[in-house]
């Protein structure tokens, strides 16, 4: 899709220092809309959650959501930011089809939180702090479908369908400042700090933070200069970036894209950038000089937002622990390696170890099924942990089993298969398929006798006092028992016999 | 039958609770008035037959139910064409709204249909409130019941001609600059711009936000009261709206119309004098203050510098906030839609329905507003008219701390003929020179007849001024003025009309 021969990155990088500033916008999960009170449930019938307000019709007015206000401020303090004694909504103003009163109901240079920042860490466990600016509140826009043309933007198109259902849904405004001294890691600063940031709002219950269903969306704001210099250079701004890998990717081509113009003399164009899923590269979108004049101004429909210092300190002190410090002390808690912990974050095992462990579970045995076991099924199946048809506690059970020694490893395993195949419980399981570890003496002797006339040279070993040659013939018993008999009585049994 | 439209509000409701007429009767009484001479004067845009009669009935049928009615059930009412109306058409005076019926009641509508008021219909404006003589309605003029080939002032030119014309005994303007004021006074009428905030905005197509109130608009002072309480009053659905109790303004003027106004203190605003005052005006308004000045009023002269400096301002923050609110009629929704035939863009679209939509002021007003928030100019226009509001709120807070309410014409000249100012904005805007103030400062004002100009023999207003949520020393001084004329010309001031 790109036209331009790309620098290689790391010669993008010896020549350039990447500057980068990220946009993330939250949709918050109230339960109506920022300034009515429509419903804001997804997936409904288009135009079915609108107002005279969220319409934008003659003569309606805004009242302000509390609840977005509050989220705004939870947010703020997560962030670290300083939150505003008084501040005011600001209008806007450009023209757009979804738009229904053709300004936007955001905020301007008075945010209700600024100032903040957000320490996340990176895959070799180094901790980059990102400062954040502002964070800010307003409303969402309407959706436009553009019907008849090939690739469903609106070039080509032969109309336009609008559904205003999402017009008004409460939207927070992440700004960071920007992002120096990253250097060839930018792509994976950018990449971590949206999702440290997803943590943080999803620990605070304020949304779901699904970038998949456009919970939360990122613009990556790139620039290059050369190293050494303090100015910034000329930035492109990428708009949409809707995954964590895609973030990265952008970022890291972006890179590329601005080398590869600066190298052959050329100068960046500030516009948007559109990002491509399919190949990681950006196209040209809108341009956008200093002539873009919003012509803000104060929203004289709302009154100023006062959050008294009383109730912040209440959120403040209501506060969920913060996911990073939740990890390290997780971390420290299970006595496991960075490494460790960092697997375990990415396969997404951090809950399911900890309802496993709140169902009972030992927390080196939760990890160790999470971890192995069932990241492994998880892996060949493409689904989230979180998503496979076993409970925590089931496999809280099935370590109950194995310490109380019904079951063994490899028992263990096979119930857990089954219950992942749908056969039920580990209970059921056990029962139904008869897994049992077996050690009862009448059930295990026979086979033990016959593991001894089967094997006359081991059992002369043993006799002769070589009580190490016993595990061939426990072996021998294992495999007629298929795996069920208690290899410890086993042992016993031959030790017994052969004394 | 023509003592029922020539009734007050209050003697119409008393009427009608005694069992002495019918509330159909008085409807249709009032439906026949507009239809014999609505033509000539155009005070209406729409005339609600069905809906006026069916709540009539409405009322009728409490009142033979034995339910208890409110102080104007079946009082029949002109709204200004600028409040939702659900299922019926609501324009703003602007072609651009031509065939919109809302899906909603504004607050104000809600509350008047709770009140059992009978909505006769809506009344002719200038477009999006945006003038000083009702010509910039989309429309059509509407002529002044005590010269038809004279404006009715404006915006709610319709409403004050409604009431001079005895088609409605009760009407309701908006007063963003002086538009339920103004027309008050060269219409002979009474009408209040109460406190900002007191009035729920919900539903009132906004001009400027932060200026636009809703108010009453009568014959007399105490039917504006009773009409003032019945709208009056918190409303979740408007931010800005107070939460305070609604004051005891019915008394108030009751009060006042025994006529004693010993204690309370009157100041003489300075500035509003001089060139550009019509004689005859001064006249009246002098003569006024001697009157108050006789029932006991202690008058003094005051002086608010910055009064000077709230023309510009208003004429800054008022575009400013208007060309944001009309940026919602762009043809997507509802209204008016040019140029869709398929091969068009939306932009487009937009761009021509807007071009055949608005008319000349309001899309001067956007212009001007337009420019007036560009980054770069912000802080010298919008920014420095803002200051001003807060150096007029200042010069007002000065005043009130010696006087209880201030004085002053309530606009320079009486009414101009019809197409005299239309090429002329400044000298359309200088009418709303001595209303302006109150709004830039949100507190209250009244505007009450005080006699004809002895060159034109057209009626004179007197403007009194009271604190932010201190609406009620204006019913209690402009009852007493009321009264003192009244007594002084034999009968009110609107008798003198001529017949239509």
């Amino acid at each position: 899709m790109s036209v331009i021969d790309l620098v290689p990155y790391d010669e993008a990088l010896a020549a350039y220092d990447p500057v980068m500033g990220l946009e993330v916008h939250v949709e918050l999960g109230t339960a109506t809309k920022m300034f009515c009170g429509c419903s804001t449930e997804l997936g409904a019938e288009p135009n079915s959650q609108v107002c005279p307000t969220c319409l934008g019709l003659p003569g309606s007015l805004p009242v302000v959501n509390a609840v977005g206000v509050e989220s705004a401020v939870k947010i703020g303090l997560a962030l670290n930011c300083e939150i505003a004694e008084w501040c005011r909504f600001a209008r806007k103003n450009y023209f757009y089809p979804d738009m229904p009163k053709n300004f936007q109901t955001s905020q301007y240079d008075e945010p209700i939180a600024f100032n903040g920042y957000l320490d996340v860490t990176l895959e070799d466990g180094e901790v980059f702090r990102v400062q954040i600016e502002r964070a800010h509140m307003e409303e969402d826009t309407g959706k436009s479908s553009h019907i008849g043309g090939a690739t469903g933007r609106i070039h080509g198109a032969s109309h336009s369908l609008l559904d205003y259902n999402r017009a008004g849904i409460p939207l927070i405004e992440i700004v960071t400042k920007p992002i120096e001294g990253a250097g060839e890691r930018a792509p994976e600063v950018a990449k971590a700090y949206v999702a440290e940031l997803r943590e943080v709002i999803r620990a605070l219950g304020v949304s779901e933070a699904r970038m998949d269903k456009g919970q939360m969306r990122c613009d990556v704001n790139l620039s290059l200069r050369p190293h050494g210099r303090e100015e910034f250079g000329t930035r492109s701004e990428t708009k949409n970036v809707n995954s964590l890998r895609s973030v990265e990717r952008a970022a890291r081509f972006e890179i590329q894209r601005h080398a590869a113009v600066l190298n052959e003399g050329g100068s960046i164009v500030q516009e948007t950038r559109h990002f491509h899923e399919e190949d990681g590269s950006t196209t040209a979108g809108r341009i956008k000089d200093n002539a873009e004049d919003y012509r803000y101004f104060p929203e004289p429909d709302l009154v100023p937002v006062a959050p008294s210092r009383e109730w912040v300190a209440e959120l403040r002190a209501a506060l969920p622990e913060m996911p990073r410090v939740r990890r390290e002390r997780l971390q420290g808690e299970w006595g496991i390696s960075d490494l460790e912990m960092q697997s375990v974050l990415n396969a997404g095992a951090i809950e399911p170890i900890l309802e496993t462990i709140a169902a009972g579970a030992p927390a080196d045995q939760a990890r160790k099924w999470w971890m192995g076991e069932l990241a492994r099924h998880a892996n060949e199946t493409g689904a989230e942990l979180g998503a496979l048809p076993i409970t925590p506690a089931q496999v809280a059970r099935v370590s109950e089993l194995v310490a109380a020694g019904s079951l063994n490893d490899k028992l263990a395993r096979q119930v857990i298969e089954a219950v992942l195949a749908g056969e039920g419980g580990p209970d059921e399981v056990v029962a139904k398929r008869g897994l049992a570890v077996v050690s009862d003496d009448s059930a295990l002797g026979a086979a033990v006798d016959e593991a001894i006339a089967a094997n006359p040279d081991v059992a002369a070993k043993i006799r002769d006092g070589k009580v190490a040659a016993a595990g061939a013939l426990v072996g021998a018993v294992m495999k007629a028992t298929r795996g069920q008999a208690d290899a410890a009585r086993v042992k016993e049994l031959i030790l017994e016999r052969l004394a | 039958m023509t003592d029922l439209i020539r009734n007050t509000a209050a003697e119409t409701a008393a009427a009608i609770a005694a069992g002495e007429v019918s509330a159909v009767e008085v409807a249709q009484a009032h439906l026949d008035r507009i239809g014999a001479v609505d033509e000539k004067v155009h005070a209406f845009l729409h005339v609600d037959t069905d809906g006026a009669l069916s709540a009539a009935r409405a009322v009728d049928a409490k009142r033979a139910a034995g339910e208890e009615l409110g102080p104007l059930a079946g009082v029949p009412l002109a709204l200004k064409d600028v409040f939702t109306t659900k299922g019926v058409p609501t324009t703003a005076g602007s072609r651009i709204l031509e065939g919109w019926v809302p899906p909603y009641d504004a607050t104000l509508t809600r509350r008047l249909k709770d009140a059992g008021v009978v909505i006769l219909g809506k009344t002719n404006m200038d477009e999006f409130a945006m003038g000083s003589s009702t010509e910039n309605s989309a429309f059509g003029p509407t002529g002044n019941p005590w010269d038809l080939s004279r404006i009715p002032g404006g915006s709610g030119g319709g409403s004050a001609a409604a009431l001079a014309a005895y088609e409605a005994p009760l009407a309701i303007g908006t007063d963003t600059g002086g538009s339920i004021r103004q027309p008050g006074a060269v219409t002979g009428t009474v009408g209040v711009k109460p406190t900002y905030g007191t009035v729920s905005r919900y539903g009132l197509i906004a001009f400027s936000s932060s200026l636009d109130q809703g108010g009453p608009c009568a014959r007399t002072v105490l039917d504006a009261a009773l009409l003032h309480e019945a709208i009056a009053g918190h409303d979740p659905l408007d931010s800005t709206s107070i939460d305070a109790p609604v004051l005891p303004l019915v008394a108030a003027a009751r009060q006042g119309a025994t006529g004693d106004l010993t204690g309370v203190r009157v100041g003489v605003v300075k500035e509003f004098a001089g060139e550009g005052y019509q004689a005859g005006v001064m006249q009246r308004f002098n003569e006024s203050v001697e009157i108050l000045r006789g029932l006991g009023a202690t008058v003094v002269e005051v002086s608010c510098p910055s009064f000077s400096y709230a023309l510009p301002a208003y004429y800054l923050i008022a575009p400013s906030e208007a060309s944001s609110n009309l940026a919602r009629f762009d043809a997507m929704r509802y209204g008016l839609r040019v140029g869709d035939d398929g091969t068009r863009s939306a932009e487009d679209v937009t761009a021509l329905t807007r071009e055949a939509g608005f008319g000349p002021e309001v899309k001067r007003r956007i212009i001007l507003g337009t420019y007036a928030l560009s980054s770069g100019y912000y802080d010298a226009y919008y920014g420095s008219a803002q200051k001003v509001r807060t150096l007029i709120t200042q010069d007002f807070a000065r005043s009130f701390a010696d006087v209880d309410v201030l004085v002053s014409p309530t606009t320079p000249t009486t009414a101009f003929p019809i197409g005299e100012r239309a090429d002329d904005p400044m000298a359309m805007y200088l009418a709303d020179l001595c209303t302006i103030p109150s709004n830039l400062a949100g507190n209250s004002a009244m505007s009450v007849p005080c006699g004809l100009a002895p060159e034109d023999n057209l009626p004179v207003g007197l403007q009194i001024i009271a604190p932010a949520m201190a609406d009620d020393r204006l019913y209690r001084v402009g009852a007493a003025v009321e009264a003192a004329l009244d007594n002084q010309w034999g009968h009110p001031l609107l008798e003198e009309a001529p017949a239509l």
